[in-house]
Parts: structure tokens; C-alpha cells; sequence
């Protein structure tokens, strides 16, 4: 290699350097704008001005006086709400992305596993049955039943030395077992407005989130997103099949596992939270698919940044589409994503 | 000897795949894998890249068992393609041939110079270079074989195990990777149909039947009349082509 053209290849990687910085602040000054715009809509409209200067105030930079009840507002309600929606929908769009690449399936989503399904279980037991006496809360419910979805699931596809079809017949039948099992209890235990109650709950709400819950999915959510761009090399590995994978040198079972895991994890803490949201983790994945390629070092990212844009945004909808009313927030995911999912099948359908 | 098999039995289940198999590869010559359908290539040839871990009996390569060698040393040095890999991503050519340094990169380890030359002539060799750009999807069959083995080649392989890579491919295309395959200086296990294909390009031949060796050596030595005739079960002539002096098979109708 010539100095030339080694130079040219220093410069090269210098400029993708900057572009790189470039789409991350954009991206960063992308989802603080659309916090902003969140925190600001309500009963109490807050100007984006005082949003940013409350913020800046908390975090000691500057001393700024505002209104009180505003500082209360943002600070007690609205930014945490907001910003569990950033780590909801970058956690949900990771998850999908994850599941079709390791699936196979470009229909694959985060509740393929039967997560959402086992989630719903969880949640009845706890409310209409009473299950565990008041010593477990509603999430502690959704959280357990999630995982003993997804383990019934792993257990299922695992006695099948399962490839990926298996995983996704698997995830199927434990959905249906789930949703089942959710059904006896609600109409054979339960009364009008608890079977309200929980389907409310079940199509999604970012109304009960506080900064606890902000603490434990951006935690989550974070160590979701290392592993996913730590594993973006194994993940492109797979775009050939498990055996390709493996001849490639990819422990392919302790790969699955792990990522299957983080996939489980981060969905169940977040359907425990703010109920099963659909449509993100499908239709995410494709959105960033489309602008950034297939390679997941890219693709990870995207998905991360894109998911959290979508979400506050269908949150900020689900608040401002109906007058004096909150939409559930999978109401409004599911009212953008079924039309992009038709364009998605459409596209397949003529790629196949 | 590079890939050596020593007694390898498979079974699933009750059932025997492949039963009680030895052999050598040499190292650098190409070997040529014939039987009829369901004889056990595929799984012998899975065997050999250590994809399935055999029931009894031992695959060794330079003498070292490969149950020994961890799975990413295993796909430093040997190359495996599968019969009709495909992907719905629509990943570039030169993403695919790029995953073929997948084993000789640490997980934070950057992208070298010697994985771009590796990169680079795996794709020249391969006549791929002015493809890089183009699409999985848009690839004909032709072309998305030479890009599997253009990754398989920047795996920088001393051994490559191709399963029927001539499948649904025209003339011109079997004759050009069985060309390329057979000029290249690393030893390969490779599973064929075309039995002319396997006389003219193979340096020796292993003829299977349900699992077992039913007859091996230089082509010349393997097919013959009587073999034809008791493991494919079709009637044919044998003789030894003017034009490249390897044995030449006329079927008869």
C-alpha cells in the first residue's frame, strides 16, 4: 500500500469519524427536542423554554426562576414519563431487530417469544386472582409471567433442537396458551371493571411511570444496547443461518442464548411497565433497515434512536389526538404500524 | 495428510447415516465426494467441518482431533459451503465476503490491511471485484455462489469443504467454478453429482453408498462400467476422453 493511499485512507476515516459525530449529536439534539415537546403537552401547557431551563436547574448549571408548579410538573410527571418512553421504544426496536435477524423472519417481533401473552397472564394473576396476597405489585406480576412464557418457549424450541421455525411455532403456542389462560381468568373470575382495568393496562400506558421505573429501563435498556453492538458482528454472522454462522466460528448456541436473554429481559421490564406495545419492535427495525443498511453496527444504533423518537412521539399523540382523553399508547403504535406493516408485506412479497 | 476421517460413524437416532467412514484428504489436491441421493455426503461433509459432533470415530486435521480445536481456530483454517446458502438481508457482496474474516477478528479488534488484502483477492479470484457494490438479492445463482466462495476464500482457508456448489447453475457456470475450485492451492473435500465433472477435475475420487465407502481412488481407478452400474444403477460406458484424458461417461438411453 502506498503512503498516498494510505493517507487517503486516514482521511477517510477521519471524515467518517465526523459523520459519525455529527448523526449522534443530531440524533441526542433529535430526542431532547421531542422530550421537550412532550414534557410540554398537557392540561398544562409548559413552553419548551422552561422544560430545558427546569432541566439545567436540577442538573446545577444554571439558576433560573420559574413558575413552581411548572418545576413540579416537569420534574414529578412529565419527564420521567417521557424519558421511559425514549428507553420503552429504543428497547422494544433493539428486541425486534435482534429477533429477525437471529429468526430469520422479517415478521419476527419482540412478543414472537409469547412474552406479551405470558406478560397479560401475569398481570390477571395478580389483580383478579389475588395471587400472592398484596406481596406482589402488578409488574412484579407481568415480569414473572413474561419469563415463564419465554421459558416455556426455549423449552419447547430447545426439545425440538430448535432452528428458527421451531422458535417461532414455539413462541406461537405459548402465546396462545397465554392468552388462554388470560381469558379463562377474566371472564370466569373477574368483574366488569377489573377486565377494563386490565385491558387498559395491556394496550399500553405511560401514565404510572415515575423515575424509579425510569431507573431500572434505562438501565436495562442500556446494558441491552453494549450487547447489542458488542454482538453486531456475531448478528451479521447469522444472515446465512445458524449452520453458516457456525462455521463462521460463532458459538451459535451461547450467542442465542445471550441474545435471547437480553431480548427477554429487556422486553418483560418493559411490557411490566407500560403494558405490551406493539408494532414498534416490527416496524422499527425495517424504518432503520431501509436508512442504514443491513450491517448491525449501524443497524443497532439506528434502531435505538429511531425506536425512541417513534415512541414519544406516539405517546405525545396518544395525549393530544383525542381532546381531554389518553389514547392507550398501543392503540396509537398499532394505528401507524399496521399501514406500514401492508407496505412491508407488500415489499416482501415482491422480493420473494 | 490435511483432513483425515478415522472410523467416523453418525447415527440419529437408531438410524446409522454415516457408517464407520476412513479416510484422507491430500494436502492441496482436490477430492471429490460421489454417491447417489441420501448416501451421507451432506453429513460427512458437515462431519469434516466439524458442524456435527460425530457418534464415534474422529475427524483429525495435520493429526490433531477437531473436537480439540475450538470453533474459531476451526474456522480459520477451514472453509465450509453450504448447498444453497441464502439471506433475505440485503446485504452487499462485499458485506458477504467480509464475514469471511469473521474468525480472525477479536471482538473490538478494527478492520486491518491484511483483512482488506484478503478481502481484495478473494474477490479477484473470484472475478467478483466489479460486483462489491451489488445486492444479494439482485445476484444470479452464478453469482451468489462465486460470492460464497469468495468469502469462504478471505476465511483464508487451508482446507475448503463445498457441498454440491454446482447446483442449479448453467454449464458455463460449473465449468468456471470447478475450475477455479480446482486451481486453487489448498486442499478440498467437495460433493458432486456430474460425474464427468467429478472425472475431469478431481485429483481423487470417494464413491459412497448408505453411508459407507464403496470404492475410492484416482478417477480413472473409480468409475468404471460395474460401479455404475451396482451404486447408480444406470447403464453406461466407460472411456478415456481424447481431449483431457480423464475418464469419459456415456450413459445409455
Amino acid at each position: 500500500m502506498s503512503i498516498a493511499a494510505i493517507k487517503s485512507d486516514g482521511v477517510q476515516r477521519y471524515s467518517r469519524f465526523l459523520l459519525l459525530v455529527a448523526v449522534l449529536l443530531a440524533s441526542a439534539a433529535c430526542i431532547s427536542m421531542i422530550v421537550g415537546i412532550s414534557v410540554g403537552i398537557g392540561d398544562m401547557p409548559i413552553p419548551l423554554a422552561s422544560t430545558y431551563a427546569a432541566i439545567a436547574n436540577r442538573l446545577g448549571w444554571t439558576h433560573v426562576e420559574l413558575n413552581r408548579i411548572h418545576e413540579t410538573i416537569i420534574w414529578d410527571y412529565r419527564l420521567s414519563r417521557a424519558l421511559v418512553a425514549v428507553f420503552c421504544g429504543a428497547g422494544l426496536a433493539l428486541s425486534g431487530a435482534i429477533l429477525q435477524s437471529l429468526l430469520r423472519n422479517p415478521l419476527a417481533e419482540p412478543y414472537v417469544l409469547g412474552i406479551s401473552a405470558g406478560a397479560s397472564t401475569g398481570t390477571v394473576a395478580v389483580v383478579i386472582l389475588g395471587l400472592g396476597a398484596g406481596s406482589i405489585s402488578l409488574s412484579a406480576g407481568a415480569f414473572i409471567g413474561a419469563f415463564a412464557a419465554f421459558f416455556f418457549v426455549a423449552l419447547l424450541s430447545n426439545g425440538a433442537r430448535g432452528g428458527a421455525d421451531q422458535t417461532i411455532l414455539a413462541g406461537v403456542a405459548a402465546s396462545q396458551l397465554f392468552n388462554a389462560a388470560t381469558s379463562y381468568i377474566v371472564t370466569t373470575s373477574g368483574n366488569a371493571q377489573q377486565a377494563r382495568d386490565v385491558m387498559f393496562w395491556l394496550l399500553g400506558s405511560f401514565g404510572a411511570v415515575r423515575w424509579p421505573e425510569f431507573a431500572l429501563v434505562s438501565i436495562v435498556v442500556g446494558i441491552g444496547l453494549v450487547v447489542c453492538l458488542l454482538y453486531a458482528r456475531v448478528l451479521d454472522a447469522f444472515a446465512f443461518g445458524d449452520e453458516a454462522a457456525a462455521s463462521l466460528g460463532v458459538n451459535v448456541g451461547r450467542a442465542r442464548l445471550i441474545l435471547f436473554g437480553v431480548t427477554a429481559v429487556m422486553t418483560a421490564t418493559i411490557v411490566s411497565m407500560v403494558g405490551t406495545i406493539g408494532f414498534v419492535g416490527l416496524v422499527v427495525p425495517h424504518a432503520a433497515r431501509f436508512a442504514v443498511g443491513p450491517l448491525h453496527v449501524r443497524l443497532m444504533p439506528a434502531c435505538a434512536i429511531v425506536g425512541a423518537v417513534f415512541m414519544v412521539a406516539a405517546d405525545i399523540a396518544s395525549r393530544v389526538l383525542i381532546p381531554q382523553q389518553v389514547l392507550p399508547i398501543g392503540v396509537v403504535t398499532a394505528l401507524v404500524g399496521v399501514p406500514f406493516f401492508a407496505i412491508i408485506l407488500y415489499r416482501f412479497r415482491r422480493a420473494s | 495428510m490435511s483432513i483425515e476421517a478415522d472410523n467416523l460413524i453418525w447415527k440419529i437416532g437408531p438410524k446409522t447415516i454415516i457408517d464407520g467412514l476412513s479416510f484422507a484428504a491430500e494436502p492441496g489436491k482436490m477430492l471429490g465426494l460421489l454417491g447417489p441421493n441420501g448416501s451421507g455426503k451432506t453429513s460427512l461433509l458437515r462431519l469434516l467441518a466439524g458442524l456435527k459432533k460425530p457418534t464415534a470415530g474422529r475427524v483429525t486435521l495435520d493429526g490433531k482431533d477437531i473436537a480439540q480445536i475450538g470453533r474459531r481456530s476451526m474456522a480459520q483454517r477451514v472453509a465450509f459451503i453450504e448447498q444453497h446458502a441464502t439471506t433475505n438481508a440485503s446485504l452487499k457482496v462485499i458485506d458477504v465476503v467480509k464475514l469471511g474474516r469473521f474468525p480472525h477478528r477479536s471482538m473490538f479488534s478494527g478492520w486491518t490491511v491484511a483483512d482488506d488484502a484478503a478481502v481484495t483477492s478473494a474477490l479477484e479470484r473470484t472475478e467478483m471485484t466489479a460486483k462489491r457494490n451489488d445486492r444479494w438479492q439482485s445476484l444470479s445463482g452464478g453469482e451468489r455462489q462465486r460470492t460464497h466462495l469468495a468469502r469462504a476464500l478471505a476465511q483464508s482457508p487451508k482446507e475448503l469443504v463445498l457441498d454440491e456448489p454446482t447446483n442449479h447453475l448453467d454449464i458455463h457456470h460449473q465449468i468456471n467454478l470447478m475450475r477455479l475450485v480446482s486451481a486453487l492451492p489448498i486442499t478440498s473435500v467437495i460433493a458432486l453429482h456430474d460425474i464427468n465433472h467429478a472425472a475431469m477435475f478431481c485429483d481423487s475420487l470417494i464413491v459412497m453408498q448408505s453411508g459407507k465407502i464403496v470404492a475410492s481412488g484416482s478417477p480413472e481407478d473409480v468409475i468404471t462400467q460395474e460401479l455404475l452400474r451396482d451404486v447408480f444403477s444406470v447403464d453406461a460406458r466407460v472411456e478415456s476422453s481424447p481431449y483431457h484424458s480423464r475418464p469419459h461417461i456415456h450413459f445409455v438411453r
